[in-house]
């Protein structure tokens, strides 16, 4: 057994799932609609290397029936443990992966992931990218949820350009650093500087 | 069994999370119509368990929340899910529009224009503004994939062939952000104009048919119309007899026998709130005197 049940795999959970996945949730539906804007997002505490915010959007969003692709170091045994056994989700590659973890760098590349098909755009990937630095700055925003122009920093503007081109297919991503989180949906234009 | 028996928001955990992951992609894909696995809700469909199951789903302790049904505040539909929300989640409650968080409706947009730290979720009961052209769900699942939306605009010509004008008055289809065309739900097109550009996050929920979709704020909302019929919202020749207003949508009532009639907003918020800083229509009483 890979995994021993050790007190970082089984602790680190949420105190009070109800009211602390529904708080998480409103912030990530909140980072989703209105791309360019971070919020606190808190409640998990995972083994390292993963981020709280990374953490919380697992334990409020993923379960037995939602396949997770952990990404390079993100792929060690206290977090497949701690995965495994908060939300009995699945550990699966890339291409059959609704929710994917990692660095960008690990991740890419990007068109690995599933998009979704023109009947059922919804079935596609939901990458969470752990960034080393989120803010309110860098490459240009447009689109649904966006008043005028928001800014955000973005691991490769480029390949959510390419991304957006695919429009209503297209993986979806939740940006994270630390405790904060960002929203970037495909429907969301990425213009230039 | 006693309200705290249930789970916060009378729905289980895991239910919570397959509707949050259906909301985060409709949020994704603007006016697209996403599956879910609706569940029983202890209430009839066309009841608005849709809108209850996406509610459910949103709801933090920290929401004040509203629930109208065509405008209103105190009629059945609002009463109950109001009280159904405040037993099992304990939230805060309120009529006022201003105040709400969160507000549950049954075909209205409210009056009071609405802002960035509030979700509207409307109650739908046939989320695919195709079905009555089309009643095949794979062939409308393929029109929307192909954006072959001719069908629509020739049932809208056919009204103005038949009718003179494009006489759909509620259901009224729009186009999001040019690429989806959407169900608003049986809203009166008066509303359609506030959909566009709206600062507050939009959600349906549609429990029977089991659709989930969404327009994120400041999504573009064109509603379907003709270079030479363009689009109308209409509007009620009449102000409101009790209030006075002239730019609020209008419900008409019969008080007699004799074809009597009177019109009045059918926001009940709205109307209270003009009443109460003294605008008096011409049925209207001053506001704290007996009826």
């Amino acid at each position: 057994m890979a995994n021993p049940l050790t007190a970082e795999t089984l602790g680190g959970g949420f105190d009070d799932a109800p009211i602390q996945s529904a708080r998480a949730f409103r912030a990530a539906l909140d980072a989703m609609a209105r791309p360019g804007r971070i919020h606190v997002i808190a409640g998990a505490r995972p083994p390292a290397p993963l981020s709280a915010a990374a953490g919380t959007l697992l334990l409020t969003l993923a379960d037995g029936t939602t396949p997770v692709h952990l990404a390079g170091d993100i792929d060690c045994d206290a977090l497949r443990g701690w995965i495994t056994f908060h939300t009995g989700a699945p550990l699966v590659p890339a291409e059959a992966a609704v929710f994917a973890v990692g660095r960008w760098t690990d991740l890419a590349p990007a068109h690995r992931f599933a998009i979704g098909t023109p009947e059922y755009p919804d079935r596609a990937a939901t990458l969470i990218v752990e960034m080393p630095v989120l803010e309110a700055e860098g490459p240009v925003l447009a689109g649904p949820g966006i008043r005028d122009r928001a800014r955000l920093t973005l691991p490769d503007p480029e390949a959510f350009r390419a991304n957006h081109a695919l429009f209503p297919l297209g993986f979806d991503t939740f940006l994270t650093c630390g405790n904060r989180v960002a929203g970037l949906p495909r429907s969301t234009r990425v213009e230039d500087f | 069994m006693t309200e705290q028996a249930y789970n916060f928001a009378y729905l289980d955990e895991q239910t919570k999370r397959m509707i949050r992951r259906a909301i985060l992609k409709g949020v994704a894909v603007p006016g697209c119509q996403v599956p879910f696995a609706s569940r029983e809700m202890p209430m009839p469909y066309g009841w608005g368990t849709g809108g209850v199951q996406v509610t459910a789903a949103c709801l933090t302790p920290e929401d004040r929340l509203k629930v109208i049904d065509q405008g209103a505040d105190d009629t059945t539909n609002a009463v109950s899910i109001r009280s159904f929300f405040r037993r099992t989640a304990g939230v805060a409650v309120t009529g006022a529009t201003a105040d709400a968080t969160l507000i549950q409706t049954r075909h209205r947009i409210p009056e009071h224009p609405l802002t960035e730290d509030q979700i509207l979720v409307y109650q739908v009961p046939i989320p695919e503004p195709l079905r009555f052209l089309e009643p095949r769900e794979p062939e409308t699942r393929k029109m929307h994939s192909l954006e072959e939306y001719g069908l629509m605009h020739v049932k809208l010509y056919e009204d103005i062939a038949r009718h003179g004008a494009i006489a759909t008055s509620y259901d009224y289809p729009v186009k999001v952000e040019g690429r989806y065309v959407m169900d608003p739900s049986p809203i009166p097109k008066f509303d359609n104009p506030k959909l566009s550009g709206c600062p507050a996050l939009q959600l349906f929920g549609a429990g029977r048919e089991q659709r989930i979709y969404a327009l994120p704020p400041y999504t573009s909302v064109v509603s379907l119309d003709f270079d030479d019929h363009p689009f109308d919202p209409g509007k009620a020749d009449h102000d409101c007899d009790l209030c006075g207003a002239g730019d609020s949508y209008l419900d008409e009532v019969i008080i007699d026998d004799a074809g009597g009639r009177m019109f009045v907003c059918s926001d009940t918020d709205f109307c209270q709130g003009r009443r109460a800083a003294g605008h008096i229509g011409r049925l209207g009483a001053p506001a704290g005197a007996a009826a």
